[in-house]
């Protein structure tokens, strides 16, 4: 494929065929080299050809092939013109990470480890088809279905501060369960308040590094050795079918016929279809930010408990990874609304924006890059440039470069608990074979990742983070 | 030692592919029907194993489908469904017909198995059935290959 190097980490597919648009990707040479083994760039091309496509279609550093939309890809949509995708938001829906703080240092926590570890995994199911200890009737679902991490709050889970610490405020306003199906709501209804299993986790962390002193302060983050908490997951199986349900639904109303590939298939975004998948979606996204605020409440409940207190255990942030938002950006020198979708990529406004909450508005949005399993996670702040970049976008994780199958057959779950163990690690599974799928030699190098990010102006480094205590559903 | 999926004296039911994120399978019959099932098995293999299930509860499944893809793909979510609404774990699939009907195809199956035990080894979280690559050849018989996210 024709790929133009605009600079070392950026490159450019021209528009051409039917292609609306060029696709741009931020990239290195060397993680080039993986994007390109797979079916990236086509998916990312095949983006670039969707009716009322604004911009570039872009790809960002961790990319890599997904179903229809690439992993790491944005594209936003013009509201009249454009078209909203479900494969452009993914199967799990706001699938995110939420971050905590703590005012504990390594020492405190060191002889405590396991004991917290252990007390987490009791309190925070996980695990392959792990239910949660919630029951939970239809019109509560329905309830959480609409006001997301605020019904979690209101019914004890957590603080008023955490909300407005979340994306959307912990929100989204637009949502409805009218268009949720029978199905999604019986998924959804045992699984409230669990982690699940591939690659979610839970961890301890400290911090390793400080980048900029003045956004970690903001950030709550003062010194190298600070505890953190990191939650990674998403809206569980009530995402997955809603997901499944407007593929469904949008093929039979629009047909596949003349699509690449049938993963792709979109609505116009005002039309009634279009407009059922946003409202759905909105209450998928709500159902993940509920999970999260259960999940933050219960890690704080299980310090207190075990170290006495809960000292500082202020949320940074909670961001979303796959979602799709009506947001102001500028296109050609206006300011103009657009649908904007994020597969795999983690939003990253800069200082002003209304979005970014009042005590981080100076330094702009905490973007929260979870690494792979036992490897450096990473905080960024949100860029101005990035606005102009990529619609305020940047990556969201690793990504994969092994199959599951692959890492199957060249690891062993218990092997890499040992290896850990040896690096000062604590992981803590039900699932050996799980955790052998999510082996770090599985994902892309995080650290170039943010360098990338970073070099380009994506998201700007603010500190690494490393784990002393891993949970794996 | 036979590949993942067969045994001695069948032919192969199923051959796990590699793929970058997710599961990818390709599932083999004489039939159509056969290979469905198979791939209703291939499904399970990712997240248990089907062939240590005991065969104690029975689901029938209905579903329809515009075309054959569309009933494959809908077909496979019934296990995803009733693995996480019923903790039921597949273990054998009977009678499965495959008819047109006025817009398409139905499709109808018995799904044997068994509620989840604590001596259940669960290691793979299917989240969906996608159209990722997804195939549905006749060449000496059938061919159906599936991605699925997990």
């Amino acid at each position: 494929m024709d790929l133009r190097k605009i600079d070392d980490n950026t490159w450019e597919i021209p528009a051409q065929g039917e292609m609306r648009v060029p696709a741009v990707v931020y990239s290195s040479a060397r993680l080039l080299e993986d994007i390109r083994r797979d079916q990236t760039l086509v998916q990312a091309r095949n983006v670039a050809c969707l009716p009322g496509i604004q911009g570039r279609s872009y790809v960002m550093p961790d990319a890599h092939q997904g179903y229809g939309f690439p992993i790491g890809g944005v594209a936003a949509f013009d509201p009249d013109e454009g078209v909203i995708s479900p494969g452009g938001v993914g199967y799990d829906i706001n699938c995110g990470v939420r971050l905590l703080r703590t005012d504990y240092a390594e020492a405190d926590v060191t002889a405590a480890r396991t004991k917290l570890l252990a007390e987490i995994c009791r309190e925070v199911p996980a695990g392959v088809g792990k239910g949660g200890v919630t029951k939970l009737s239809r019109a509560v679902l329905k309830d959480i279905l609409i006001r997301g991490a605020e019904w979690a709050v209101e019914n004890g889970y957590g603080r008023k501060e955490d909300l407005e610490r979340t994306e959307e405020g912990g929100r989204m306003k637009d949502a409805s369960f009218e268009d949720i199906s029978d199905r999604a709501l019986e998924r959804g209804i045992p699984q409230l308040g669990t982690l699940g299993a591939g690659n979610h986790f839970l961890e301890i962390q400290k911090v390793q590094e400080i980048y900029d002193e003045a956004a970690a302060r903001a950030f709550g983050i003062g010194t190298a050795g600070q505890v953190l908490v990191m939650i990674h997951c998403g809206s569980r199986g009530l995402g997955h079918q809603v997901a499944t349900d407007f593929i469904e639904a949008m093929g039979d109303a629009f047909g596949v016929a003349g699509l690449p590939d049938r993963e792709l298939v979109n609505a116009p975004f005002g039309s009634a279809e279009g407009q059922r998948y946003y409202r759905a979606m909105g209450a998928a996204v709500n159902y993940a930010f509920a999970n999260r605020q259960m999940i933050a409440h219960w890690v704080r409940e299980v310090f207190a408990r075990v170290l006495g207190g809960a000292r500082g255990m202020d949320q940074i942030y909670d961001v979303c990874h796959n979602v799709a938002k009506v947001e102001e950006h500028l296109v050609g020198g206006r300011s103009k609304r657009l649908v904007v979708h994020r597969k795999g990529a983690t939003r990253s406004f800069g200082p002003g924006r209304p979005e970014v909450p009042g005590v981080y508005r100076a330094v702009g949005q905490p973007v929260i890059i979870p690494g792979s399993m036992g490897t450096a996670s990473y905080l960024l702040a949100g860029t101005e440039a990035a606005e102009a970049l990529s619609f305020g976008s940047t990556a969201h994780g690793a990504g994969r470069i092994m199959s599951r199958h692959e890492a199957l057959r060249r690891f062993r779950g218990e092997k890499i608990r040992d290896d850990l163990a040896k690096r000062g690690i604590e992981l803590r599974s039900t699932n050996w074979k799980g955790v052998a799928e999510e082996a770090s030699e599985a994902y892309k190098d995080v650290d170039e990742v943010v360098r990338v990010s970073d070099e380009v102006g994506l998201g700007r480094l603010v500190a690494r983070v490393v784990p002393i205590g891993v949970m794996k559903g | 030692m036979a590949a993942e999926g067969e045994t001695p004296m069948d032919r192969e039911r199923y051959r796990i592919l590699p793929h970058t994120a997710d599961g990818k399978f390709q599932a083999f019959g004489r039939t159509l029907e056969e290979a469905f099932g198979n791939a209703a098995l291939a499904t399970a293999s990712l997240m248990w194993d089907w062939s240590a299930v005991e065969l104690k509860v029975r689901h029938f499944v209905h579903v329809t489908g515009l075309d054959r893809e569309q009933l494959l793909v809908k077909f496979l979510g019934e296990v995803i469904y009733l693995f996480e609404t019923r903790q039921f774990l597949l273990g054998r699939v009977d009678g499965l017909r495959v008819r047109p009907q006025f817009e398409g195809f139905s499709l109808e199956a018995v799904l044997g198995g068994e509620t989840v035990a604590p001596r259940h080894e669960l290691y793979g979280d299917v989240k969906a059935i996608t159209y990722h690559e997804l195939k549905i050849e006749e060449c000496d018989g059938f061919t159906v290959q599936v991605v699925v996210d997990m």
